[in-house]
């Protein structure tokens, strides 16, 4: 006579058995078929969740960003401007190369454990830690070239006669030549800028 | 009663030069709009951003700026304008520099940065449009004044 503990043991030393040595319990083919579903489907799901994170929404519905960031963007030239086309937060804070920006969603994990902990939870405290975090920014599209400036703006696009006489000046004789990058000169272009005492090229 | 009339005459005069004063424009910018009807605002104008100096009015004007400023933050944090006006970037920038005027305080002694009271640029420059101007400007430059005489 089986005990309703016996029962339940039995179920899962089934399951752990054939969890164990699946090939000795379930046909070949069930495995193949089965672990190719089951393979598109982590995959899928890993990918959709990965992609919503990557979503100005979802950068949003903390207030951290939307509170300061994000109100800070709006009256700039990538969120209103005459033709409509606009970056979103993902576009110039995420690369966008797969391994990269499966680096960077790591990094983030950090940012999470701020989130629980409060550490800018208030603008006093977001403006306190302000300078450090840009820098993180800064140092990022400094070393890899200002990237994600240039998964849009390409300098072989760039019809400088277009320009005003001083942008094409500036451009011809710092960019092209790649005596310097984007962020040199455009730092505080989408968001309010930190206490720039020390930062080089600002007085 | 003679109090009365005199109440009477000052609010009657009154009545009449504000009339007078709405009639001819310069008192109000509805440009006799009721105030019931919500007046079609004028077309916003493009800043001017070719690079060329505008001629001063007089000596001490402060030189208009030839270019647009959008979202130049000038805060606490960071002066935008600075980044290329300051003596120090001048080189780089080839921007003019900001007058001497500008680092010295009120006691003109010098300062090897610009001084907090000419900090807020925008206080005294200001971008240019191309827009008709409300009010008649009489305006007259002392060389014309000169050759007037």
């Amino acid at each position: 006579m089986l005990t309703p503990f016996k029962k339940l043991w039995g179920l899962v030393y089934r399951i752990w058995s054939s969890a164990n040595r699946p090939a000795k319990h379930l046909s070949i083919g069930f495995l193949t078929i089965g672990g190719f579903v089951a393979g598109v489907m982590f995959w899928g799901g890993f990918n959709t969740a990965l992609e919503y994170t990557n979503t100005e929404e979802f950068c949003v519905s903390c207030h951290e960003m939307g509170d300061n960031v994000f109100v800070e963007l709006k009256p700039t030239i990538h969120y209103s401007n005459r033709s409509g086309v606009r970056a979103t937060c993902p576009d110039c804070h995420v690369p966008h190369n797969w391994t990269d920006k499966i680096s960077r969603k790591m990094q983030a994990s950090k940012e999470v454990w701020g989130k629980l902990f409060g550490t800018i939870n208030t603008r006093e405290k977001f403006q306190a830690e302000r300078r450090r975090l840009a820098g993180h920014e800064w140092d990022r599209l400094k070393a890899n070239n200002s990237l994600e400036c240039r998964n849009c703006h390409s300098t072989e696009s760039m019809d400088i006669t277009a320009q005003s006489t001083r942008a094409a000046e500036a451009h011809q004789t710092f960019l092209f030549t790649g005596e310097k990058t984007c962020i040199d000169c455009h730092k505080g272009i989408a968001h309010e800028l930190p206490d720039m005492t020390g930062v080089e090229g600002w007085k | 009663m003679r109090r009365f009339l005199v109440h009477l005459t000052t609010a009657l005069g009154l009545i009449a030069f504000t009339n007078v004063a709405l009639s001819d424009g310069t008192a109000t910018l509805r440009q006799g709009e009721p105030i019931s009807v919500e007046a079609e605002a004028p077309k916003m104008t493009k800043v001017e951003n070719n690079d060329v100096k505008r001629v001063r009015n007089y000596p001490e004007q402060p030189p208009t700026i030839p270019h647009k400023t959008r979202s130049y933050e000038i805060s606490l944090n960071a002066n935008k304008c600075m980044s290329c006006h300051a003596r120090t970037r001048t080189g780089e920038s080839q921007a003019p520099m900001v007058s001497i005027t500008h680092y010295m305080d009120r006691d003109n002694q010098v300062l090897a940065t610009i001084s907090p009271r000419r900090y807020f640029c925008n206080q005294c420059h200001v971008t240019q449009v191309e827009a008709a101007p409300l009010v008649e400007n009489e305006f007259v430059d002392v060389e014309e004044l000169l050759k007037g005489e």
